[in-house]
């Protein structure tokens, strides 16, 4: 325990404080505007809490907004996508990190490919694609994109777990009896359970929080997501950043849940005793 | 229980053959030992004949019946792996179970299988434990335990004992082949290690560079080594092997540094030709009367066991193993003896002469 080592841990901490602070102030900023009243937000100048805090903004938001509507149209999208994505990924990824097969070089190419391109330059294409199959203004085409745009990189994410799982797991199940296809359900998958739910939490946030495409894809309030809800709160005239905040806030929470059901697969080390001693 | 017999098994990996045409027919109850060095195939053959890999020409049987085409699970066979590959999030009956299970045996049938195998292999008290809470060599006795729950018509495996330190390999080794006598199930063991090969064998295959070198019974191989590989592979001390050529007229061997060894016998052999002469360290007699070459002593090895003697003679580094302890300092010279009876004659191919 010599002096530099203390002052060493002590800045370490120090960064990590600041970095967390910079990191959940926006955060706090938004609690803060959500629970002030409008009459005080812009005539009590810079602080840190309001003094007076009250909830009118949720309840207006809850009761006479469309936010309920677009919040449970997110879930819809967000939680579908997450889904078909991973399930997916990992059949894709599975396949990637075992098998060797003709085209797989360029398979693995096009998927490269398909994230470098600048989504801007995509929507206009795809909109003319998804018109006349009646799929624009609709929850299912808003999926169908998502699950088109997050499968390769998922496909990657669960790739490298499926890698770091011995070969040697499944080929004793397959010799124990089992097809490839169980040995995978029964084995492989249980073992990737943290792969999977990192995919989950990551495609979840993605689609959750995308505006671009729900935006250009989407006109009307029945099938608008979440973060279009968002920009209603603007009008021609004035942002009812009290209201919008509050919305903000909700949106939080089934993120945050999402994360918190996930949270304990994200632990690795599963794995732990496979193999070797 | 069932024999194997491959038939001109070959395997490439792409354009680059591994295996170079394989025959073998491994008898019902036979405990075959493959063994060469790292990479020649061994593991190879032993996943094409588990069905883990295919077969690029040729044909394996097991029990009869062309398994060419059939899935590891049609195959019905057991495989041990180096790796033990137990499944982590399983306990032990459930890794031991798990090939009952899937072929949906009764729940009174499976625990008795399991007791059975646990109390064989002394692993009772663990059944609830996850592999992560096992030692390495518990770990491989749950991997023996999933093979031996089944009555598979073959036992595989692929060094199941190199990850173990020697002390517990050698114990292993002692159980492994008592397993079999009780069991007397047909077995395919891979090893590169030549002693887990000549003690655990009814017969060795000796494999380099993806061809058979020699088939045979452990002592076949150590007396009789087919051609220079299979006698150096064996045993240790390796053999000592002297380069020279061969003189018809009074059937003796000339090192390259002019000393004559006497052989004894006439050797299949071209007056002239190119040979290698080789003699076990252990054969070759020093000190005593009778000796061939003096030789000055150049290192001692004591192993407790017995002495390793460097010797400068014959042109060569010759090794000479004894049991006794009180010998040759070094920097003296000793007499050395080849015993005629105790030779191996290699052609410039490397085959042995007869
Ligand atoms: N999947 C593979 N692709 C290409 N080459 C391989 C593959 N598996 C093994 N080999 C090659 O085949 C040869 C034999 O391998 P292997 O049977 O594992 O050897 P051993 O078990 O005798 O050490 C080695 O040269 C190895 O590099
Ligand atoms: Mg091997």
């Amino acid at each position: 325990m010599t002096r530099r080592f203390i002052l060493g841990t002590v800045a370490h901490r120090l960064a990590i404080l600041v970095y967390i602070i910079f990191a959940l102030f926006p955060l706090y900023w938004l609690l803060k505007v959500s629970v002030t009243p409008n009459d005080l937000l812009y005539s009590e100048g810079v602080r840190m809490w309001p003094s007076r805090a009250g909830l009118e903004h949720y309840i207006f938001v809850l009761e006479h907004s469309d936010f309920p509507k677009f919040f449970k149209n997110s879930v819809i999208v967000s939680a579908s996508t997450a889904f078909i994505v991973t399930i997916l990924a990992s059949l894709a990824g599975y396949a990637l990190s075992r098998f060797t097969f003709r085209g797989k070089y360029w398979i693995v190419v096009l998927m490269l490919l398909t994230q470098m391109f600048p989504l801007v330059m995509l929507v206009a294409p795809i909109f003319k694609m998804l018109s006349p199959l009646g799929l624009t203004n609709s929850l299912g085409g808003l999926i169908l994109v998502y699950v088109a745009f997050n499968v390769p990189f998922a496909t990657f994410l669960m790739q490298s777990f499926f890698d770091g799982i011995p070969k040697d797991l499944e080929e004793a199940a397959m010799i124990d009896g089992a097809t490839r296809f169980r040995a995978f359900r029964q084995i492989i998958l249980p073992l990737t359970l943290p792969g999977i739910a990192a995919t989950l939490g990551f495609v979840f946030t993605a689609a959750w929080s995308e505006l671009l495409f729900a935006l250009m894809l989407i006109s009307g309030a029945d099938a608008s997501t979440f973060p279009v809800g968002l920009l209603s709160f603007v009008s021609k005239f004035s942002v009812d950043f009290g209201q919008m905040m509050a919305a903000g806030v909700m949106a939080l929470i089934p993120a945050c849940l999402f994360f918190l059901l996930i949270q304990r697969y994200l632990v690795q080390g599963l794995t732990a005793g496979a193999v070797k001693g | 229980m069932a024999s194997i017999d491959i038939t001109d098994i070959r395997k490439n990996y792409g354009a680059i053959p591994v295996l170079h045409g394989v025959d073998l027919t491994i008898r019902d109850g036979e405990f075959v030992v493959l063994v060469g060095p790292s990479g020649c195939g061994k593991s190879t053959l032993l996943r094409m004949i588990a069905g883990l890999e295919d077969i690029t020409a040729g044909e394996i049987q097991i029990g009869g019946i062309r398994v060419n085409d059939l899935q590891p699970k049609d195959r019905d066979i057991a495989m041990v792996f180096q790796s033990y590959a137990l499944y982590p999030h399983m306990t032990v009956a459930g890794n031991m179970s798990y090939s009952l299970r899937l072929r949906r045996a009764a729940k009174q049938v499976i625990a008795g299988k399991v007791a059975s195998a646990a109390a064989i292999l002394g692993l009772d008290t663990l059944l609830e434990r996850r592999p992560r809470a096992l030692s390495g060599g518990q770990r491989q006795r749950v991997a023996m335990g999933r093979a031996i729950v089944r009555a598979p018509k073959a036992f595989l495996f692929d060094e199941p004992l190199s990850n173990l330190d020697a002390r517990l390999r050698e114990t292993m080794r002692g159980e492994i082949k008592r397993l079999h006598q009780s069991l007397g199930a047909t077995s395919i063991y891979v090893t590169h290690d030549q002693i887990e090969a000549m003690t655990l064998a009814d017969r060795i295959v000796a494999m380099n560079a993806g061809l058979v070198q020699q088939v045979g019974s452990p002592l076949d191989l150590y007396d009789r080594p087919a051609n220079l590989f299979v006698a150096g592979f064996i045993g240790s001390p390796a053999m000592n092997m002297l380069g020279g050529t061969y003189r018809a007229a009074d059937a003796a061997f000339v090192a390259h540094d002019n000393s004559v060894v006497p052989l004894g016998r006439a050797y299949g052999c071209a007056d002239g030709a190119a040979v290698t002469l080789g003699i076990r360290p252990e054969h070759v007699v020093v000190g005593g009367a009778g000796g061939h070459v003096t030789a000055p002593v150049d290192l001692v090895e004591p192993t407790g066991f017995g002495t390793i003697l460097h010797l400068r003679a014959l042109g060569t580094d010759l090794k000479a193993f004894t049991l006794e302890r009180k010998t040759a300092q070094v920097g003296e010279t000793t007499s050395v003896a080849l015993p005629p009876d105790r030779l191996h004659l290699f052609d410039a191919a490397g085959s042995r002469l007869s």
